[in-house]
């Protein structure tokens, strides 16, 4: 590949991610209003356009409009960073996703995954890691006891719970050897799928994605029943816009990761029989990707219309004293079974 | 006393195992939203589908005029007496000669009004009105933009010559046997339904309408 066509693939897949990642976060605004009042025996939003399918539109341009608020007790460049740093961190991860095979195109390999870091598990550690300093600075900046409550919480909360899933992640290096994304996504095709190898790992994965995504029933930096509005009371128009946005795509990376961690990624049991052609099992891929990361989305907002708020002493024992032991003992477990089993060499 | 085995005694003993995992109580929680999903909903749609309302709903009140087209009130002023909210005010005047078209009796209400905001659409007016003059009808009291314009006045209690309102939802030959019984016979010279088609320069009888919601 020459530099120049490496520059324009790379351009469009940037683009690509980032125009899919926005659109599946305005519209996971819109499914989650619609899930919500579904489960609750309503109909939800269904004014704008057919089935109000354009409310994500009417949305934002509300958010677009309304007033912008700054309380001049805040520090105000402070303020306006917190937004910028959820926002900004939010869209950083979307980097390392392996979104599906390659394609075949004249002869030329296109991976379609922005860059395939060997350390890619690392990567989107640190970044989903920053992205509690947005909530942090934007609590701090707002000078509001709720807010700042809200920030403090949504730290300790991420501390904690980062604890836990990087241990569960260890486990799931162990069985597959790699730290990237792409080679982990690989391994699984078939029914080779993690979460069959790797249960307890991934259900102690999935509750700290809810917790790390700040989604109920860990919301407790935002909980409104306590902290009006948490880490975000100070905020409006497109600020506020921008926090509750990355809460969405959070949400759709967590779903990615889990997808691709745990349940085969772009893998699709059976259908090499039926497809051959290395395009369009590319092309397959990337669909059944979206259909597992639609049903996890759905599954973060089914399960926040399902389960009450933890109350903070409860996350904190749920996380320190439930968590993190049985990652470890899922360590120590995966290390046995690997050891005997001879997988180990 | 115990009413009802209802009641359930708390109980604070240790949770099992299974019970502190919380896994199998919060799969089946799931599954109970879930089974809601498919639910039929109960939504009314508002502006494009209406609530039907009672039969018996009582709403804006009316002022009714009889059947020649004169205001049967004549400022008694019970049904301001019977009103819990004490919502109705009323000065009454004295009919002058060639009024008797205007004014059923001799004393009539030069301004009667009855206070939105205080009403609680009891109906206890209706009832105490010698003269059936007052009714609840199944109209809504219209929003407004004020207090003040939440005190209607007899432009809009009473009710038009052109547009008599309906009142057969609630007036219904039941509720007319039950009111006899309890003591309205001097009311009951005419159907309450039925009035005359009045000419606005000669307000003499011309002919009898069924009153209908056209
Ligand atoms: S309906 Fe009840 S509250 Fe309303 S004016 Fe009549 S008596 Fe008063
Ligand atoms: S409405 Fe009936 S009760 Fe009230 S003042 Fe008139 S006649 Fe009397």
């Amino acid at each position: 590949m020459t530099l120049q066509s490496l520059l324009i693939y790379k351009g469009i897949m940037v683009l690509a991610v980032f125009a899919i990642t926005l659109l599946v976060a305005t519209y996971s605004t819109y499914a989650e209003r619609k899930i919500a009042a579904f489960l609750q025996d309503r109909i939800g939003p269904d004014r704008a356009g057919p089935f109000g399918i354009l409310q994500p539109l009417a949305d934002a341009v509300k958010m677009f409009m309304k007033e912008e608020m700054i309380p001049s007790v805040s520090n105000k460049a402070l303020f306006i960073l917190g937004p910028s740093i959820a926002m900004l961190t939010a869209c950083l991860t979307g980097v390392v996703i392996p979104w599906g095979k390659s394609l075949w195109i004249g002869g030329t390999e296109y991976p379609l995954q922005i860059t395939d870091l060997n350390i890619g598990i690392l990567y989107l550690f640190g970044v989903i890691s920053l992205g509690v300093y947005g909530i942090m600075i934007g609590g701090w900046a707002s000078n509001n006891k709720y807010s700042l409550l809200g920030g403090i919480r949504a730290s300790s909360q991420m501390i904690s719970y980062e604890v836990a899933m990087g241990l569960s992640i260890i486990a799931l290096v162990m069985t597959t050897g790699s730290l990237s994304l792409r080679e982990i996504a690989a391994q699984q095709s078939g029914w080779h799928w993690n979460v069959v190898y790797q249960p307890l790992g991934c259900l102690i994965f999935i509750i700290c994605a809810f917790a790390e995504t700040n989604r109920a029933p860990f919301d407790l930096p935002e909980c409104e029943t306590e902290l009006v509005g948490g880490y975000h009371t100070e905020y409006s128009s497109m600020k506020l816009g921008f926090f509750l946005f990355a809460e969405y795509i959070n949400m759709f990376i967590s779903s990615a990761v889990i997808s691709t961690f745990y349940f085969g990624g772009y893998n699709m049991p059976f259908i090499g029989r039926w497809v051959h052609d290395p395009n369009w099992l590319a092309v397959l891929g990337i669909v059944f990707l979206f259909v597992k990361i639609s049903f996890f989305i759905f599954f973060f907002m089914w399960v926040r219309w399902t389960l009450p708020r933890f109350r903070y002493d409860q996350l904190m024992n749920l996380g320190w004293k439930i968590l993190i032991p049985l990652s470890i003992l899922n360590i120590v477990i995966t290390g046995f079974v690997m050891y005997f089993t001879g997988s180990l060499n | 006393m115990q009413l009802t085995n209802r009641s359930k005694v708390v109980s604070k003993k240790e949770m099992t195992f299974v019970e502190r995992m919380y896994l199998p109580a919060i799969f089946s929680g799931m599954m109970i939203t879930f089974s809601h999903f498919f639910r039929k909903k109960p939504t009314i749609k508002y502006p494009e589908q209406t609530r039907e309302f009672s039969g018996v709903f009582r709403g804006q009140h009316v002022l009714k005029r009889d059947e020649n087209g004169a205001e049967r009130c004549t400022a008694c002023g019970l049904c301001a007496v019977a009103c819990p909210a004490e919502a109705i005010t009323m000065t009454a005047a004295e009919r002058e000669p060639g009024e008797e078209h205007l004014y059923r009796e001799e004393k009539y209400a030069a301004k009667y009004e009855i206070n939105m905001l205080r009403c609680i659409f009891c109906g206890d007016c209706e009832e105490a009105c010698p003269k059936e003059a007052i009714f609840l009808t199944d109209r809504k009291v219209d929003t407004m933009y004020n207090r003040g314009a939440l005190v209607f006045g007899k432009d809009i209690l009473v009710e038009s010559l052109e547009n008599p309102i309906d009142l057969s939802k609630r007036q219904t030959p039941e509720v007319k046997e039950f009111k006899k019984q309890k003591g309205y016979q001097h009311n009951e010279t005419h159907d309450l339904n039925t009035r005359t088609e009045m000419d606005p320069k000669n307000p003499r009888p011309v002919q009898k309408k069924k009153l209908g919601n056209s």
